[in-house]
């Protein structure tokens, strides 16, 4: 027949040798294996002192995002939703009124905004359909688990981003020029 | 029987106690701990500092589970199996010589339990017993596969004790007594050249005898690669399928007595015991060029021979753990082929050696 790959190897069965039938070289073998894997390094993260890097693509928690001088981006376009394979996002758009120029950029902005965590599938599409720069999965955070099944569906109240800038997401965000400037004079003034 | 040497030996017996059951309280720490080094994992640490407060969650874990009977269960030997096994476990520690004797004033005290000149024999009997608890507890389950294991378990312990007392007698004929204390002095040697000591050990005399009766421990604590009672795949759980909360406790637990207790057996039988090297060396120096008395002299020695034979029980607890994380399990008509086939003969063949040396005086 013909080998599907020139690795196959041709195994030989011969009558084993008195060192292979006394049984106890082997065992030393086995045993010395395992002695060197006792002072190896350790795989173990313990986990939560200890948090494992995730990786620089990683998709974690929707985020709505502020501008720079604080007010939301997002304005309830539904290009997100539309965008969204799994349908797990839902808003409702609203007009913003007079004096409310500081809370919301344009005039149109999300009166309600809610994402189900147990149908998002973190794609991440519908931060790359956002046209405002509103959307963002967290490169730094996971969805928590939950008992009860609402309380997956995450309300304005838990996506939008605090209002104190240090309270932030810091890590894998786009940010605006002047967030990033913020940001380089914090680690700037606390080197890490 | 003076009162107190009677008193001595009460509180040395309930120290031995004591110290077997903290000892084994640590063996399940241990063992996992060194499972967990052994796979590049780091092992309970949540408990305590460094986990040590681990063993005590495990046992309020296991009093706090549900106490479950077998319908149609023999209630009272379904209790009685595990005592028997923590009984017979604990038992047989008495008659370690635990370290030489400390003298107070006129009195001289043995570090010992009971000092009895067969104390090999009680050691035996008592672990031959440990047997019942096995049979009783598969038999008390009103479970078939629990008394196949039982059975199982049974036959396999019988035959491996075949084995291990051939292997002693080899040892035997060379002290010429069963006194477990007697053995180990045996093995010292006063006034001869310096690494005279370790020369005296059984294990220099009997290098096959130890092997054998290594092997032979392995299988009568029921450890890898000799665990079979206890094969999930094969029998759901062994003979004690239908234990649960502290009874099954007990049983897991008795196995770690009977590792420190055979580990103990060894190091007294084939390590020198108490004894090691420049003991009388070091007694002496203090004696003479430091200025001590010659019997305070003695008694440090002692404490330190009492420190060292349980460095020696701890390596060899160590090397139980060592071996379980590292060979697989044996099929059990290759377990018996090894007992029955090569152990046994081997055992024989070592008696013969052994008295072909004595009687041309190779060895004493």
């Amino acid at each position: 027949m013909q080998p599907l790959t020139n690795r196959a190897k041709k195994l030989e069965k011969k009558p084993m040798t008195l060192a292979e039938r006394a049984y106890l070289p082997a065992i030393f073998q086995g045993l010395s294996i395992t002695m060197r894997h006792f002072f190896m390094k350790k795989a173990t993260v313990r986990y939560p002192e200890e948090v494992r890097p995730f990786s620089p693509i990683f998709r974690g928690l929707h985020v709505l995002k502020r501008d720079e001088q604080g007010r939301e981006r997002c304005t309830a376009c539904g290009l997100c939703a539309v965008a969204c394979p799994a349908e797990a996002i839902t808003m409702v758009a609203g007009e913003r009124k007079k004096g409310e120029e500081g809370l919301y950029r344009e005039e149109k902005y999300a009166i309600s905004y809610e994402v189900n965590m147990l149908r998002c599938i973190f794609c991440g599409l519908c931060e790359e359909a956002c046209p405002k720069a509103a959307v963002y999965l967290q490169a730094d955070k996971m969805a928590p688990p939950r008992f009860e099944r609402d309380e997956f569906i995450y309300g304005k109240d838990r996506l939008v981003e605090p209002v104190d800038p240090s309270k932030r997401s810091e890590r894998g965000i786009q940010l605006t020029p002047e967030q990033a400037e913020a940001l380089r004079n914090k680690m700037v003034q606390q080197p890490a | 029987m003076e009162l107190p040497t009677l008193g001595w030996q009460s509180i040395v017996i309930f120290v031995v106690f004591a110290v077997s059951l903290l000892i084994a309280t640590y063996c399940t720490y241990a063992e996992r701990v060194i499972a967990a080094f052994l796979q590049d994992r780091v092992g309970p640490d949540r408990a305590g500092p460094y986990g040590l407060a681990q063993p005590l969650a495990d046992a309020v874990k296991m009093f706090t589970k549900e106490e479950f009977f077998p319908g149609g269960a023999n209630k009272a030997l379904f209790v009685f199996g595990p005592c028997l096994a923590m009984i017979t476990a604990l038992m047989s520690s008495a008659v370690i010589p635990f370290g030489n004797n400390l003298s107070f004033g006129n009195n001289a005290f043995f570090l010992q339990g009971i000092e009895v000149n067969i104390g090999m024999l009680w050691v035996f009997g008592v672990v031959s017993l440990g047997v019942y608890g096995v049979m009783i507890g598969g038999w008390a389950s009103n479970n078939k596969f629990s008394l196949l294991g039982a059975i199982r378990a049974a036959s396999q312990n019988i035959s491996y004790e075949l084995a291990m007392g051939l292997s002693l007698i080899a040892v035997l004929m060379i002290s010429g007594t069963l006194s477990l204390r007697e053995i180990t002095l045996q093995q010292s040697s006063e006034g001869a050249f310096v690494w005279q000591d370790i020369f005296n050990w059984n294990i220099m005399k009997q290098p096959l005898g130890f092997i054998i009766f290594l092997v032979c421990a392995f299988a009568e604590t029921n450890r890898t690669p000799f665990d079979l009672p206890e094969c999930e795949t094969e029998l759901v759980g062994g003979y004690h399928t239908e234990y649960s909360s502290m009874k099954l406790g007990l049983y897991l637990f008795s196995e770690y007595v009977n590792i420190f207790v055979v580990s103990a057996v060894m190091s007294v039988l084939y390590f020198g015991g108490f004894n090691f090297p420049f003991q009388y060396e070091l007694r002496d120096w203090l004696a003479s060029s430091q200025g001590w008395e010659l019997a305070s002299a003695q008694n440090l020695i002692t404490a330190l021979g009492t420190l060292l034979l349980f460095g020696k029980i701890f390596a060899f607890i160590f090397f139980f753990m060592w071996i379980r994380w590292t060979l697989p399990r044996f099929r059990y008509d290759q377990l018996m082929r090894l007992g029955w086939t090569i152990l046994i003969p081997l055992a024989v063949i070592n008696i013969l050696i052994t008295g072909g040396l004595i009687t041309f005086g190779v060895i004493k």
